[in-house]
């Protein structure tokens, strides 16, 4: 129907923006009448979201005329903005923010590397940055699930943890198990997409390269590719996160710095 | 495992000046005490009036902002966390047992610092807390009263110097209260511990202390023997 009403293609995916926009709108509307109020944080969600892609969008177009190396410095400030966004959820953890961000430069930025080294991830912008971002942004959800799960892990179990202590363990053998559990729960959605890949959601990037022309067995093949690379990348950030962490957790006279209010 | 968990002590812990505060608002204000070997001091007053605060401050659970802590004159600074806390044991309200059975709970402390103590060991200290043949028992079994028990033999196994114990029976019924107590009198007694107890309740510190502190709103407004400071 829009594509009747629509000349040009801009003005076509601005009006299809809309639409997908009141659908979730009308969400928050029927979440409000259950006393649930997403209001501010999905209007403001969904503002930043067009806002952010459509200028990715146009340094995307800009840069299709730039260096190849060029794209190293967009992928690093990617891994910033990640690193800033996924410490939010580790409230209260000291130096959470730089935890997240070396993981994520880390994780993604060592699969990425391997990966393009191995020619798997092609070198030309229009794919090394698309394919890097899903990397960058699937390690940025996972290292903040694993903080996050981390953090309610260690204050739910602050009783515990203060016990071990005044027993005389380290922080490493209190806390060891809570670690492990937000490691494992942060890939849940990582592991799970795989399972799934084919059965229950067909990706975007195969559908993209579906209708770009691409053989169907190669595109269905490639999008395996990615979406373990995201796999292995996300399980090297919630790993990394999750071990360092633990270090900011603690004093250095082995106090819990991660606890309730006093 | 060396040595035996009924070794007696002869340390003691003296508190200067300690005090502990967070952003706005001051938890512990310039309190000093000091209890020795084979004594019982209570820390005694209201709820929020910053007794267990003080408590952690002893075994640096929590760092004081400022004043330190001396065990048998040396500095808790200068005591690797681990070992200050191996030398000063706790016993809390909520006795937060590991899952597994009661062995595995009093074997903790020691392997921590790579020792095991022998079957007898347990059987022995299990036998000083009046659970005999308990060794292989589920703690998720046992009663709010033994599991204190549990709780209270898990610090002794460390072989501490000082026993710091947080209300450890405000939860538990008389019968196992009067246990708690009668078990706390006589390891300060016969072991020669140095026993700091926190309780809201003036008739067990008039039971078991032999001088108190009295703590409001984080100040010590009284300290003496416990006739002098909560009369008969």
């Amino acid at each position: 129907m829009l594509k009747s009403l629509f000349t040009s293609e801009i003005s076509l995916g601005l009006a299809q923006a809309g639409i997908a926009s009141l659908l979730a709108l009308a969400v928050v509307f029927l979440a409000r009448r259950r006393n649930i109020h997403l209001e501010k944080d999905a209007s403001i969600a969904l503002l930043r979201g067009i806002v952010q892609i459509v200028a990715v969008g146009s340094v995307l177009a800009m840069l299709l005329k730039a260096p190849r190396w060029s794209s190293v410095f967009l992928l690093t400030g990617m891994v910033l903005a990640a690193g800033s966004i996924s410490a939010k959820r580790a409230k209260n953890i000291p130096g959470a923010a730089k935890v997240s961000t070396y993981s994520i430069a880390v994780g993604a930025g060592l699969v990425t590397a391997i990966m393009t080294w191995a020619g798997v991830i092609d070198t030309a912008i229009t794919s090394l940055i698309p394919v890097g971002s899903m990397i960058i942004a699937n390690a940025m959800n996972t290292n903040g699930l694993a903080l996050n799960r981390f953090r309610s892990e260690v204050l739910a179990h602050t009783g515990e943890i203060e016990t071990a202590l005044a027993l005389g363990a380290t922080p490493q053998a209190t806390i060891g198990r809570y670690a492990e559990s937000s490691i494992h729960s942060s890939l849940i959605p990582a592991i799970d997409n795989l399972r799934s890949l084919g059965i229950v959601w067909i990706p975007g990037l195969m559908t993209g390269m579906l209708l770009s022309g691409a053989k169907p067995m190669y595109a269905a093949i490639y999008q395996f590719v990615v979406i373990a690379m995201i796999l292995a990348s996300s399980g090297l950030t919630s790993l990394l996160s999750t071990t360092m962490i633990q270090g900011h957790a603690f004093s250095p006279a082995d106090q819990l710095l991660l606890k309730g209010t006093e | 495992m060396t040595g035996t968990v009924s070794q007696i002590s002869t340390s003691n812990l003296r508190a200067e000046g300690l005090s502990r505060a967070v952003p706005g608002k001051v938890i512990v204000s310039d309190v000093s005490l000091e209890v020795s070997a084979g004594e019982v001091l209570g820390i005694v007053g209201a709820s929020g009036s910053g007794k267990s605060s003080l408590l952690r401050l002893l075994n640096r659970l929590d760092e004081p902002t400022a004043g330190t802590v001396y065990l048998d004159g040396t500095d808790c600074r200068q005591i690797p966390p681990r070992e200050l806390r191996r030398r000063i044991g706790m016993v809390t309200q909520r006795p937060f047992l590991f899952p597994g059975d009661v062995a595995l709970n009093l074997r903790f402390g020691p392997a921590q610092r790579g020792e095991t103590m022998t079957d007898a060991e347990v059987s022995k200290l299990l036998e000083q807390v009046g659970l005999a043949g308990f060794a292989a028992n589920e703690v998720s079994v046992l009663s709010g009263g033994e599991q204190q028990r549990v709780s209270l033999a898990r610090s002794l196994a460390n072989r501490p110097e000082v026993l710091l114990l947080d209300e450890p029976t405000s939860a538990l019924d008389e019968q196992s209260k009067s246990e708690i107590e009668r078990l706390v009198g006589t390891v300060a007694h016969d072991q020669g511990l140095a026993c700091v107890l926190v309780t809201h309740d003036r008739d067990q510190a008039r039971r078991l202390c032999h001088r108190v502190v009295l703590l409001d709103a984080g100040l010590a407004v009284k300290s003496g023997t416990t006739l002098e400071v909560l009369g008969a």
